[in-house]
């Protein structure tokens, strides 16, 4: 199999880096609504959501059932694909922790951006392997302009 | 008696790519233990190596938490379905995660 490739459009980017930098020092997270037809998957919407964890907002995020839910209807109802989630990592690397492992999903794609002193910096994306032992790194393509104004 | 299971996305993979399986069951418990036992590689998402529901995996019937029902005793009847709904977590904290390659950061 090749190595997976996240489609994004530039200014969905720039929506989570806004949304790490107004979060800051506190962790961001949200929904990537889109498609994956044929291995080939892009972002086409963010569904910004509430942190949820309260008592170490720094440096842990959490998104309730409620929220699940409520991004797979937002999913349904424009006709896309629930494709994974997007959290920062204020002044800490954009790369996954050990409890980002523990608590991953197959198959989604895990955005990370970092945010330096309230700066975005490097943005990756990860899936955790059918094992559960690892993540493969995700290239993310940036797509110029919007295909679905 | 047939009760339905709600697969979500990310575990359908691993489920025939199939969004709902229906299976004989009186109690939740039997339900995942033949989800499970029809679909093996759904084990290691689905529960912890002590046996039990990992802590971000929620389980529904109907539209009630079975933690505020009886867990996995919770009695299924004909046409209830049985929703499996992740809880997304993860953080900075702890580093050192195992990568199998290495990320280009954009």
């Amino acid at each position: 199999m090749s190595a997976p490739v996240l489609k994004i459009q530039e200014d969905l980017v720039r929506g989570i880096h806004a949304h790490g930098v107004e979060t800051y020092p506190h962790e961001c997270c949200g929904a990537l609504l889109g498609r994956d037809e044929d291995g080939s998957r892009e972002v086409l919407q963010l569904v910004p959501l509430a942190n949820q964890r309260n008592d170490s907002p720094r440096n842990r995020f959490e998104i309730t059932p409620d929220d699940y839910r409520l991004a797979e209807k937002a999913a349904s109802e424009k006709k896309m694909e629930l494709i994974g989630w997007y959290h920062s990592h204020p002044d800490a690397p954009a790369r996954p922790s050990e409890f980002d492992r523990e608590h991953a999903w197959p198959w989604y794609s895990y955005i990370i951006v970092s945010v330096q002193k309230g700066e975005p910096r490097d943005t990756t994306s990860w899936r955790l392997q059918d094992d559960r032992a690892a993540y493969d790194a995700e290239a993310i393509e940036t797509l110029a302009r919007s295909a679905n104004p | 008696m047939p009760v339905k299971v709600i697969i979500p996305t990310p575990l359908r993979p691993y489920a025939g790519k199939q969004e709902s399986v229906e299976l004989e069951a009186r109690t939740v418990g039997e339900a995942l233990a033949g989800l499970t036992s029809r679909f093996s590689e759904l084990k290691k998402h689905l529960f912890a190596e002590d046996g039990r529901l990992r802590s971000f995996v929620n389980v529904y019937v109907n539209d009630e938490d079975i933690r505020y029902l009886q867990k996995d005793q919770t009695s299924v009847r004909e046409g209830d379905i049985i929703s499996i709904v992740p809880s997304i977590a993860g953080g900075s904290a702890t580093s050192g995660a195992t990568f199998a390659s290495q990320a280009r950061p954009y």
